[in-house]
């Protein structure tokens, strides 16, 4: 009614521009299909996860029994979940530190002025679409015990050094890593490339003129101005690290004995294996946990960043 | 960009990177060659090139791995989802970057805190929600949840995109008497063109290469997707490389299609669409 008195007095131009009027403002009908399945495939069972992991139910029973923090101690004193804790961190956080170091190499020599840049930037980056399931298996092969590393340090009078890389839970965790690692470099090469981008090329020059070594000139002009880039690059390399299962799964299953299992493959077995969605689910609250955490406390350095810049 | 000489430091540099792009794409070089090597050769002389093009590997896995069925499977699932996440998510967008209220910023935040919450949060619960519908091994169920699921990372896309949009396009058409519906589908929504290609991209790799899913939710069903029948048929014949190599081929040969199509809008969705 509001608005045809308008249109009849001629004023629409005049309040349309304006969001805070009746008429302009967009019907909230328009979100009902997101939110109806963003409730039904993540709020409405997070809350439901929240709630089972104070539970015993093993997902099959019709009675779930309040447990109260049960699971929770039984987590502190398992060894295969504490295993896995300790092996997420590890790996995410040595992904994050050589994955970032050498996507940012990638990225300096890539960011200079040579002819194939273009070209070899695409090629590094091809791995991070593919299956991380096929990379794995790709790299469970070079790593096996006939397999290309071996054959390769054979062949290079290494033979010595030869392993069985994915049997050995010394070494095991660490051929994980260095898969992911390959997958992923080319991630945060883009990333850093576009940070670099923004960095104008005269600060650079004046730098190179004042007689500042490269290391120098990378650590004063160009590492601030890329700071938003090397947040955004820690955020998805440790999240990434963090959440880890497909990699695991097809290459070790989480063995041997412990050596790989992550939070995210225990969660998968101690529901889908051994049928106790009580516990796993406690152990997907744990994981839930640590991973906003990292994410808040980032999200906040990257904001503090953006406001300075 | 006069200034820049390309001398020799740069000819070196170039060299350098053209080198570990080399050593970086070895692993790619052995799953070629060694899917094209009967098993005896892989075993003799895995690292060197073939000495024939030995493609029965490549027949056999298609047809063991049942990679046709599979294929069909992973196009369906992904078409489905990337397009639903289209719709839903740019309409959601436009009510949250449009309407400035309290409650609006609200809802836009909660959906935010589904990019943070990791996949294993709500799995099990959804599973038993799948399971208590019927909706085990149908692609209903994947799509339902790849929607749910990828609709915050959506979300935070269109409407970042539609903030920066100028409200005069949508105005002039409401001016014209069109409703709030007509104004977006023939208004905004192509206006929206340029980040609904990079929604589209990146939901796609995603849901394509996704394998914990379709793990839970279709393994064991003749509607498998490609990383489910992979993981299957490398299970049946462990170490035989040639033949696994070229079932793995054959499965990325799709993306990397379309990687290099269109390598140049992917790597900018990530360089910048990534950032959350």
């Amino acid at each position: 009614m509001e608005n045809s008195s308008y249109r009849e007095t001629g004023r629409k131009r005049l309040w349309l521009p304006w969001s805070g009027r009746r008429g302009a403002r967009v019907p909230w009908r328009l979100v009902i299909p997101a939110l109806f399945m963003y409730g039904l495939v993540v709020i409405y069972p997070a809350i439901s996860a929240a709630w089972w992991s104070f539970t015993d139910w093993d997902g099959l029973s019709p009675q779930k029994h309040f447990v109260g923090l049960e699971n929770f101690r039984t987590f502190i004193h398992d060894g295969q979940a504490l295993a896995s804790l300790k092996n997420t961190f590890l790996l995410a956080i040595t992904v994050t530190i050589v994955q970032n170091a050498i996507g940012l190499l990638l990225a300096l020599g890539l960011d200079a002025n040579i002819k194939s840049r273009n070209f070899l930037r695409t090629i590094l980056f091809a791995p991070a679409v593919l299956p991380p399931l096929i990379v794995a298996f790709l790299w469970q092969y070079i790593y096996s015990s006939e397999g290309a590393l071996n054959r390769f340090m054979a062949a290079v009078g290494l033979g010595g050094l030869q392993q069985n890389w994915l049997g050995d839970p010394q070494i095991a965790l660490w051929v994980v890593t260095a898969t992911v690692i390959w997958q992923f470099a080319g991630v945060s090469m883009v990333i850093f490339l576009a940070g670099l981008q923004g960095v104008p090329q005269e600060l650079k020059d004046a730098a190179a003129l004042d007689g500042a070594g490269a290391f120098q000139k990378f650590w004063n002009v160009t590492r601030p101005l890329i700071a938003p880039a090397t947040t955004v690059n820690l955020i998805l390399s440790i999240i990434g690290g963090l959440k880890l299962f497909d990699q695991v799964f097809a290459m070790t299953g989480g063995g041997p004995g412990y050596a790989t299992e992550t939070l995210s493959t225990v969660i998968y077995k101690t529901a889908f294996v051994s049928g106790d969605y009580g516990y796993s689910t406690a152990i997907a609250l744990v994981l839930t946990v640590i991973v906003a955490a990292i994410s808040l406390v980032q999200l906040k350095i990257l904001r503090s960043q953006e406001v300075e810049g | 960009m006069s200034h820049l000489r390309y001398g020799s430091t740069n000819m070196i540099l170039e060299a350098v990177m053209v080198a570990v792009t080399v050593v970086f794409m070895f692993p790619l070089y052995l799953l070629v060659v060694l899917s094209l090597k009967p098993q005896s050769e892989v075993a003799s002389s895995p690292l060197s090139l073939p000495q024939g093009l030995y493609l029965s590997n490549y027949t056999q896995a298609w047809a063991s791995a049942d990679l046709g069925a599979a294929l069909v499977s992973s196009t369906i699932t992904t078409a489905t989802s990337a397009v639903f996440l289209v719709i839903f998510g740019s309409l959601a967008a436009y009510v949250l970057a449009r309407r400035g209220t309290r409650l609006s910023y609200g809802m836009y935040i909660l959906f935010l805190l589904g990019i943070i919450l990791p996949v294993q949060t709500a799995i099990i619960p959804l599973y038993t929600l799948m399971k208590n519908a019927n909706l085990l091994g149908t692609y209903t169920s994947v799509v339902i949840f790849y929607t749910g699921a990828l609709l915050p990372f959506t979300i935070f896309l269109y409407t970042g995109f539609l903030r920066a949009l100028p409200r005069s396009y949508e105005e002039a058409a409401l001016v014209d008497g069109a409703s709030h519906w007509q104004a977006f589908r023939r208004v905004v929504f192509p206006l929206l063109r340029p980040v609904t290609g990079t929604v589209l991209i990146l939901n796609a790799i995603t849901i394509w290469n996704d394998f914990f899913t379709p793990l839970l939710f279709l393994s064991g069903t003749e509607r498998e997707t490609l990383p489910v029948a992979i993981f299957s048929f490398v299970g049946e014949y462990v170490s035989q490389w040639g033949l696994v190599f070229a079932g793995l081929v054959i499965s990325i040969i799709p993306i990397l299609i379309v990687y290099f199509m269109l390598q140049r809008y992917i790597i900018r969705g990530f360089a910048s669409g990534l950032k959350g």
